[in-house]
C-alpha cells in the first residue's frame, strides 16, 4: 500500500481540526457567531457549544517539585465541528481532540488523543462538570473543584485542582475581539486554580503544587482572513497580579491583553495597548520560534522579559505549535504559560 | 583487432540467421516462461498483500469476543475510557462486496483507505462515503453513500466510516474485532479486569487470507521453479549449440593469431548482449502469457479462498529484473561450460563438432549422486528449505539420467533388431543422443512437471471435493447475528427439517498453539459422512460419552498430539485423542468435543450457526421463508450444493489454467527439439550421404528421422512419469507438509499422462516434422557433396 | 637467420613414441625449402611448432633470434599475426566472412592493413571477381588462393605451407603452387612447404626429409 498516501489519509481529521485551530478563514457557514452583549451562564457555558465551529478547554499549569524543580503541565480538549449541530451515535459531527503535555527543564513529553462525539468516547457536561477523552478527565462536582488526568506512552499525571478565585471574562464581558475585521470569540478564564498531585515521569512519581491557568473560548470564525497565527501569554506575577496578552500576526498585528487584579478585578486593553516583541529565536523540530520575549503594557508600568524554561517544549502533535511554561524577569517577577502558533510552516 | 574479431564473430549470425533465431528465440522462450509464471505469483501476492494491508491483520495485535460474538459498542467505549488505545473494525457481505467499517480518528496508522485530499466531513458524516475499486464498486449494491475510486484497496473489499457499515449491515451497534495500536499509554488496567469476554490475540504476522491462499500459491511456485528449470536448459541448449556451430571458426581465428583471452571476453560481450536481448523479449512474452492467463488464475484463487487477486497485470520492474536476471545467470551458466571447454580446446584439435560431450561423460554420475541426495533428504530432511532443494536435486539428477538411460535403452534396441535398416536406425539414433540430448532433458523436464503439477491439482481436487462433502453434510447453513435471532431461526425450522445441528465454538490454546474448540452434536451426519486420517475403535460412542475428542491434522502434526494423548479443553477437563481427521485449507488447529460436554464446561456460549439437515429440493424454499419471516440475510445462509458448484468450478477453472501451462511447457520444449534437429541436420549429412548412396531413398530416410523423434520423445516420456510422480509426492508430501501442516493424499491420472504422453509425441513430431522435409528435399548433389569433400 | 631450430623434441601427452626427436636445422631469410616424409614422420608437428600453434618439449624454435618456447599464449598469438603465416590443407577461411573481408582479416588483425597491397594480391590470384562472394561459393582452388592471399596480406617474413593443394586436383594444384612461390618469392619471405610429392618438393631449392622424427 501507498504509505504516504495512507499517512495523508490519518492526517485528514486533524487538518479538519486544524482549520477550526489556527487557520480557519472568515466564513462561518451556518455555524452561530459570537454577538456582542451575550450574557455568559454559567454553570451551562462551562459544557459545549456544539452549534459552534470550534472550542476548547485548555488548562496550563507552573508546578515545582520537592526539590524545587519547575515543570509545566498542558491539558487540552479542542472540540471541532464539521456541521453545527450535535446528535448521537457515529454520524455526530462533532469530533475532539486532546492534547496533554508536561515540560520539565530537560525534556518535554507529550500525546494526543481523537475521538468522536455522540459514542461516548469524549465530551464535556457542564453540571456535574465533566470533560474527557478516552481515560482523560477533567471533572468534579464544579468547576472551583476538579480532578486533571491525563495518560500517554512515557508519562502521566494526576492532580487536583481548587479554584481560590472568581472566573474572569475577557474583552467585553466575555466577548473577546481578534481582529480589527471584528472576529469574535466569547472568552473566559479561570486563572485562580491552586494544583497539587503527582506526575509520572519516565524516572518515577513525582509529587508536585502549584497553580493553573484554565481558559475556555469557542467562536465560529476566531480569525481573520490575513491573520497566520498568535502568540499568547497568561502570566502571574509574584504581586498576585496577572496578565493574560495575546498578539494576533497579520497583514496589521492585532493585540489584546487583560489585566486581573490579585482580587479578581479584570481590566480589558484594547489593541495598540500591549506589546510584545520577539527577542531571541530558537530552532525546534526544524522550525524557529520565538522563545524570548519583551514584553511592554505600559498602562500598568509592565516592561518584563519572558524566557522558556524548555526552549524545545514544541508540540509534535497532528497541529503542531509551541507550549510551554516561561519565567518572568524585569519590571515584574513570576511565571507564565506560553503559547505560539503558525510556526509550523 | 577488436573489430576485425567482431566482424567474424557477427558475420556468423548473418550468415546463420537461424542459428541466431535459435538461440534468441531459445533464450527468450526460457525467459518468457519463467517471468510468465512470475508474473502471475507476483500479481497474485501483491493482491494478497493489499487485502491484508485494508484489513490491518498480520502487524496489529487485535482484541476479539472469546465466543466469536459481536462486540457491544458499549464495551469498546469502555475500553478506551479505561485508555486501552483501540480502533472498532466491523465486516460484512453486501451483495458479492465485503464491506469493511473503521474509525478514521482511533484507527492506527497504516489502516483505512487510500486517499488523500478526501473529504472528512463526508466520510464520517451523512450519507457517507464508500471508497473501493472501481470494479468493486460497480458491483456495490446502490446506496446512498457516495462511492469513491481507491485503487490500492483489494479487490471486492469496500471500506467506510464504521456508522455507515453498520447501518448497510444493518448492525448498528455491534464492532467485530478491535484492532490494538502498538503504543498504549502507561498504567493500563488489564483487558480481563475491563473485558472479561474479550481476548487478545497476538499479531500473526500474515493475515489468515494470504496462508491459505499461499497453498495455491505454492503450486504456481513449484511450477515456476520447474519452469526455471525447463528455461534453463533450453538456454543452455542454444548457447551450447551458438558454440559447437563456431568451433571451426574459433580455431581458424586463433591460428591466425587471435589471443585467447581476448577472443573469450568478446564472446562473453557478445553473448552479453544476446542475453539481453532474448530477456528482453523473453519477459515481453512472458508479460502476454501472464495477462492471457491471470483472470484464470484470479478467478481460482477466489473461488478457492475468497482472496481476491486483481484480474489485471501491471507490468512489474521486478519482472524485468528477475526476467533479465533469468536470461542472463542462464546464459552465463550454459556459457561458462561452453568458454571452459573452448578455453581448454587445443589449438590443432578437430574443429569437428563435439556434441555434448560434457553431457556424454559423467553425467550418470553426477546424476545417481542427485537422486541419492534427493532420497537422503526425503528420509531426514526437515523444513521447507529442504523440500526444496529436494525437488530440485530430484529435478536435475532425473534429467543427468536422461542420456544414459537412453543410451543404454537404444543400445538393447540395437542388439534386438532385425535387418540392416533396422539395426541401423537404432544405431543412428543413439548416435542423435548426444545432440538431442539438452532437448529431449528440456521435454523430460516439461513432462515430468507437467505430470506432477496435474497430479497435484488433481489431487486437490479430490480431496477437497471429499473435504467439502464430509464437512458440508448439512444441507443448508445459517448464521445468525444474536441470540434473539438464533432462538427464532431454531422455532422457526423446528418441524420443518430433519435436524438442526448447532456449531458451538471457543477459542482455546493447546499445547501452547491457537486452537478452535467445537461441539458436535452426536448425529448421524457426522458418523454417516467424517472420515478420519487414523483413529481408536469406537470413535462415536466414545467421543459422544464424552471420553475424547477429535483434533485436525494440523494439530496433530504441530502439536504432535498423538492417539490417546491428553488435551487440555477446559481448566481441569482433560481427554484423550480419539481421532485425526484432514482438514484442508484451515491454517489453525481444530479440537472436536461432543456438544453435551461442551454446553456444561461453556455454558455462556450460544450457538449462532446451525447446519439444517433437511430434503435438498426444500432448501430454496427454507431460504426463503428464513429471508422473508425473519430477514436473514441471504449471505447468513450458505447451501451445500451451490458451494460445491462453486468449487467445482474453480477447479475447473484451475484446470483451464494447468493445462494452457502444460501445453506452454511442451510447445518450449517441441521447440527445443526442433531447433536442435535443424542444426543435427547438417552435421548428419556425411552421416546419411552412405546410407542414401547405398539405397534407402531421402523420403525413407526421412521418415526415419520423423519417427526417430517420436522413438525419444516416447522414451523420455516413458522416464517423466516416474520423475513426475516423485515431483508430486514431493510436493504434496513433503513441501505442503513443511508449509501448511497437512498432508495431501495422492491420487494417480493414468487417463491424464496418457493424454500428456500424447502430447509430448505431438511436440516431438511437428518439431521433426520441418527438418524430416527439408531431408527429403535435399537435392543429391548436396548428399554428393559429401564424397567429394571428404577428408 | 630467419629460422634457427636446435634439438627440437615433442611428445603428445598419453603417447610414448616421440614425435620429433632433436630436429636442428637453420634456415636464412627468403629461403624457401621443402619438408618431406611419410605420414607420421612429424612433418606436420613441426610445422606447428614453428608457427607458434604447439610448443616443444625440448630444444630451441627461434625466429629472427627469438625462442618461441617460453612464449604465453598472447606471444605466439602476436608472432601468428604479423611474422609467420600458415596456408592450411583445408583453407581454413572465415566462413561468415566475404572473400575481401577473408583477406583483409589477418592483416586487420596484425594491424598491417594495406589495401592497395590487399588489392594487388587479390588480382594476381585472379580473386577480383569474387571478392564479394562467400568461401562457400567458390571452389577449392579458389578458396586456397584465397587463403594464400590471406597469409600474404599482412607481408609475413615466414610462410608455412602444409599440403597447400592436397584437396585440390592435380592441374588446379599445379597452377595455385606457381602462384603462391611466386608471390613468397615477390615479397622476399621464407616459405617452409610441407608435402608428400617429390614432384613439388623439386621445385623448391632446397628439401629437408623427415624420417621417424628426425632429419636425414
Amino acid at each position: 500500500m501507498n504509505g504516504k498516501a495512507l499517512l495523508l489519509f490519518i492526517f485528514l481529521p486533524i487538518m479538519a481540526l486544524a482549520q477550526g485551530f489556527a487557520g480557519l478563514g472568515g466564513d462561518a457557514e451556518d455555524f452561530t457567531i459570537p454577538q456582542r452583549g451575550t450574557v455568559l451562564q454559567f454553570p451551562a457555558d462551562h459544557g459545549a457549544h456544539p452549534d459552534y465551529r470550534i472550542e476548547w478547554w485548555y488548562l496550563t499549569a507552573n508546578l515545582t517539585g520537592p526539590d524545587g524543580t519547575p515543570y509545566g503541565l498542558q491539558w487540552t480538549l479542542f472540540r471541532s465541528a464539521l456541521a453545527p449541530r450535535d446528535g448521537q451515535g457515529w454520524d455526530t459531527p462533532q469530533l475532539w481532540m486532546g492534547h496533554a503535555a508536561v515540560t520539565t527543564p530537560t525534556a518535554h513529553h507529550v500525546t494526543e488523543r481523537l475521538a468522536r462525539g455522540g459514542i461516548g468516547q469524549a465530551g464535556v457536561t457542564a453540571a456535574p462538570f465533566s470533560a474527557w477523552i478516552d481515560d482523560w478527565v477533567m471533572q468534579g462536582p464544579d468547576f472551583n473543584d476538579m480532578r486533571l488526568t491525563a495518560t500517554g506512552p512515557d508519562f502521566a499525571y494526576d492532580v487536583q485542582l481548587t479554584a481560590m478565585g472568581p472566573l474572569v471574562l475577557h474583552g467585553q464581558d466575555g466577548y473577546s475581539v481578534k481582529s480589527a475585521a471584528g472576529q469574535a470569540s466569547h472568552y473566559y478564564s479561570q486563572p485562580f486554580l491552586q494544583v497539587s498531585g503527582t506526575l509520572t515521569l519516565p524516572t518515577g512519581p513525582v509529587p508536585v503544587t502549584g497553580t493553573a491557568w484554565l481558559d475556555r473560548e469557542w467562536s465560529s470564525q476566531p480569525l481573520a482572513q490575513d491573520q497566520r497565527g498568535w502568540d499568547w501569554f497568561s502570566l502571574s506575577f509574584d504581586s498576585g497580579d496577572k496578565l493574560m496578552g495575546f498578539v494576533l500576526r497579520g497583514t496589521e498585528d492585532f493585540t489584546s491583553a487583560t489585566w486581573i487584579a490579585a482580587d479578581g478585578a479584570a481590566t480589558a486593553f484594547p489593541d495598540g495597548a500591549f506589546d510584545a516583541a520577539p527577542l531571541t529565536r530558537h530552532s525546534v523540530a526544524g522550525h524557529e520560534v520565538p522563545t524570548e520575549w519583551r514584553l511592554r503594557l505600559p498602562d500598568r508600568g509592565l516592561d518584563v522579559t519572558i524566557s522558556a524554561l524548555n526552549p524545545d517544549a514544541w508540540m509534535a502533535t497532528s497541529v503542531p505549535y509551541w507550549e510551554g511554561p516561561v519565567t518572568i524577569a524585569g519590571s515584574h517577577g513570576g511565571v507564565g504559560y506560553l503559547e505560539m502558533t503558525g510556526y509550523d510552516n | 583487432m577488436t573489430r576485425a574479431i567482431l566482424s567474424a564473430l557477427i558475420g556468423h549470425w548473418r550468415r546463420n540467421p537461424l542459428q541466431l533465431f535459435t538461440l534468441l528465440a531459445g533464450l527468450a522462450l526460457g525467459t518468457a516462461l519463467w517471468s510468465g509464471v512470475q508474473a502471475i505469483n507476483a500479481e497474485a501476492r501483491a493482491s494478497y498483500d493489499a487485502a491484508a494491508a485494508t484489513l490491518g491483520e498480520g502487524n496489529l495485535a487485535q482484541i476479539t469476543a472469546l465466543n466469536g460474538t459481536p462486540i457491544p459498542q458499549q464495551t469498546y467505549i469502555a475500553l478506551r475510557r479505561a485508555g486501552w488505545n483501540v480502533s472498532p473494525v466491523i465486516e460484512g457481505d453486501l451483495g458479492p462486496v465485503r464491506i469493511v467499517g473503521i474509525d478514521p480518528l482511533t484507527a492506527p496508522r497504516g489502516i483505512g483507505p487510500v486517499t488523500a485530499g478526501g473529504d472528512l466531513g463526508a466520510f464520517l458524516t451523512g450519507a457517507g462515503q464508500i471508497f473501493a475499486r472501481e470494479d468493486t464498486l460497480a458491483k456495490l449494491p446502490q446506496t446512498a453513500a457516495q462511492g469513491v475510486i481507491a485503487p490500492d484497496i483489494a479487490p471486492n473489499t469496500a471500506i467506510t466510516d464504521i456508522g455507515v457499515a453498520q447501518r448497510l449491515l444493518g448492525r448498528a451497534g455491534q464492532i467485530d474485532r478491535l484492532l490494538v495500536a502498538p503504543e498504549q499509554p502507561l498504567n493500563l488496567r488489564p483487558l480481563a479486569q475491563i473485558a472479561p469476554d474479550l481476548v487478545q490475540i497476538a499479531p500473526q504476522g500474515g493475515s489468515d487470507v494470504a496462508r491459505l491462499t499461499d497453498s495455491f500459491h505454492l503450486n504456481l511456485t513449484a511450477f515456476g521453479l520447474l519452469s526455471f528449470a525447463v528455461g534453463l536448459f533450453i538456454v543452455h541448449g542454444a548457447i551450447g549449440l551458438a558454440f559447437e556451430q563456431r568451433r571451426a571458426m574459433v580455431r581458424t581465428l586463433r591460428a591466425l593469431g587471435v589471443p585467447l583471452r581476448r577472443l573469450v571476453a568478446l564472446m562473453m560481450a557478445e553473448l552479453v548482449a544476446l542475453a539481453l536481448m532474448g530477456g528482453v523479449i523473453g519477459v515481453a512474452m512472458g508479460y502476454v502469457v501472464a495477462a492471457a492467463l491471470l483472470p484464470d488464475v484470479a478467478a481460482t484463487l477466489r473461488g478457492l479462498y475468497g482472496a481476491d487477486v486483481s484480474g489485471q497485470l501491471a507490468l512489474r520492474p521486478v519482472w524485468w529484473v528477475s526476467g533479465l536476471a533469468v536470461a542472463m545467470g542462464g546464459t552465463g551458466l550454459a556459457a561458462a561450460g561452453a568458454l571452459w571447454s573452448l578455453a581448454r580446446m587445443p589449438l590443432l584439435a578437430s574443429a569437428q563438432p563435439q556434441a555434448w560431450m560434457l553431457y556424454r561423460q559423467g553425467s550418470g554420475l553426477v546424476s545417481a549422486l542427485l537422486l541419492a541426495l534427493a532420497a537422503g533428504i526425503a528420509l531426514w530432511g526437515q523444513g521447507l528449505l529442504a523440500g526444496f532443494a529436494m525437488l530440485g536435486a530430484l529435478l536435475i539428477g532425473g534429467a543427468l539420467a536422461l542420456p544414459p538411460i537412453l543410451t543404454l535403452v537404444l543400445r538393447w534396441g540395437q542388439a534386438y533388431a532385425r535387418g540392416p535398416v533396422a539395426q541401423w536406425f537404432w544405431a543412428d539414433t543413439r548416435q542423435q543422443v548426444p545432440g538431442l540430448s539438452l532437448a529431449l532433458m528440456a521435454l523430460l523436464l516439461a513432462m515430468a512437471a507437467n505430470v506432477g503439477v496435474s497430479t497435484m491439482v488433481s489431487s486437490f481436487r479430490l480431496t477437497f471435493t471429499g473435504f467439502l462433502d464430509q464437512r458440508l453434510a448439512s444441507e443448508l447453513y445459517v448464521r445468525a447475528t444474536d441470540a434473539a435471532q438464533a432462538e427464532a431461526i431454531t422455532g422457526l425450522v423446528d418441524g420443518r427439517v430433519d435436524a438442526v445441528l448447532p456449531i458451538l465454538s471457543v477459542e482455546l490454546k493447546v499445547a501452547g498453539l491457537p486452537a478452535e474448540l467445537f461441539g458436535a452434536r452426536d448425529h448421524a451426519t457426522y458418523r454417516d459422512n467424517w472420515q478420519f486420517l487414523r483413529t481408536v475403535p469406537g470413535l462415536w460412542d466414545a467421543l459422544a460419552q464424552g471420553e475424547g475428542v477429535l483434533v485436525n491434522e494440523q494439530l496433530y502434526r504441530r502439536a504432535g498430539l498423538d492417539l490417546g494423548d491428553a488435551v487440555t479443553v477446559a481448566p481441569g477437563v482433560v481427554l484423550p485423542v480419539l481421532g485425526i481427521y484432514g482438514d484442508y485449507g484451515n491454517p489453525v488447529g481444530q479440537v472436536i468435543l461432543t456438544e453435551t460436554l461442551f454446553r456444561r464446561l461453556f455454558p455462556d456460549v450460544i450457538a449462532l450457526r446451525f447446519g439444517l439437515r433437511l430434503d435438498p429440493s426444500e432448501v430454496d424454499t427454507l431460504r426463503a421463508t428464513l429471508r422473508t419471516d425473519l430477514g436473514i440475510a441471504d449471505t447468513a445462509m450458505i447451501d451445500q450444493a451451490s458451494i460445491k458448484a462453486i468449487s467445482l468450478a474453480v477447479f475447473d477453472r484451475t484446470f483451464v489454467v494447468t493445462t494452457a501451462l502444460n501445453v506452454l511447457t511442451l510447445a518450449v520444449a517441441g521447440f527445443a527439439i526442433l531447433m536442435s534437429l535443424l542444426t543435427l541436420a547438417a552435421m548428419r549429412l556425411p552421416q546419411l550421404a552412405p546410407v542414401w548412396a547405398l539405397g534407402l531413398t531421402r523420403r525413407r530416410l526421412a521418415t526415419m528421422d520423423l519417427f526417430r523423434a517420436v522413438v525419444l520423445a516416447a522414451l523420455t516420456g516413458a522416464l517423466a512419469l516416474p520423475l513426475g510422480l516423485a515431483l508430486a509426492w514431493a510436493l504434496l508430501a513433503v513441501v505442503n507438509v513443511e508449509a501448511f501442516g497437512w498432508r495431501l493424499p495422492i491420487y494417480l491420472f493414468p487417463l491424464d499422462y496418457l493424454r500428456l504422453g500424447g502430447l509430448a509425441l505431438l511436440a516431438a513430431a511437428l518439431a521433426a516434422l520441418w527438418p524430416a522435409w527439408r531431408l527429403a528435399r535435399t537435392p543429391p548433389a548436396h548428399l554428393l557433396g559429401v564424397f567429394r569433400h571428404e577428408r | 637467420m630467419l629460422l634457427s631450430l636446435r634439438d627440437v623434441t615433442k611428445t603428445y601427452p598419453g603417447s610414448d613414441a616421440p614425435v620429433l626427436r632433436g630436429v636442428s636445422f637453420d634456415m636464412g631469410a627468403g629461403e624457401m625449402l621443402a619438408l618431406t616424409g611419410e605420414s607420421g614422420s612429424g612433418k606436420s608437428t613441426l610445422l606447428h611448432l614453428i608457427g607458434g600453434l604447439d610448443t616443444a618439449d625440448g630444444g630451441v624454435v627461434a625466429i629472427n633470434g627469438t625462442d618461441l618456447t617460453p612464449l604465453d599464449d598472447v606471444g605466439r598469438a602476436a608472432l601468428r599475426r604479423g611474422t609467420v603465416g600458415v596456408i592450411f590443407q583445408q583453407f581454413n577461411l572465415i566462413p561468415s566472412l566475404t572473400v575481401a573481408a577473408n583477406i583483409a582479416f589477418q592483416a586487420r588483425l596484425a594491424g598491417q592493413f594495406d589495401a592497395v597491397f590487399a588489392q594487388a594480391l587479390a588480382q594476381r590470384l585472379g580473386l577480383e571477381d569474387h571478392l564479394q562472394k562467400y568461401p562457400e561459393q567458390l571452389s577449392g582452388g579458389q578458396q586456397q588462393r584465397v587463403a594464400i592471399a590471406r597469409t600474404l596480406a599482412p607481408r609475413p617474413k615466414l610462410v608455412l605451407a602444409d599440403e597447400p593443394t592436397g584437396n585440390l586436383d592435380e592441374t588446379t594444384a599445379d597452377t595455385v603452387f606457381a602462384l603462391m612461390c611466386e608471390l613468397v618469392a615477390e615479397t622476399r619471405a621464407g616459405l617452409i612447404l610441407v608435402t608428400h610429392s617429390e614432384r613439388l618438393a623439386a621445385r623448391l631449392g632446397r628439401r629437408l626429409h623427415l624420417r621417424a622424427g628426425q632429419l636425414s
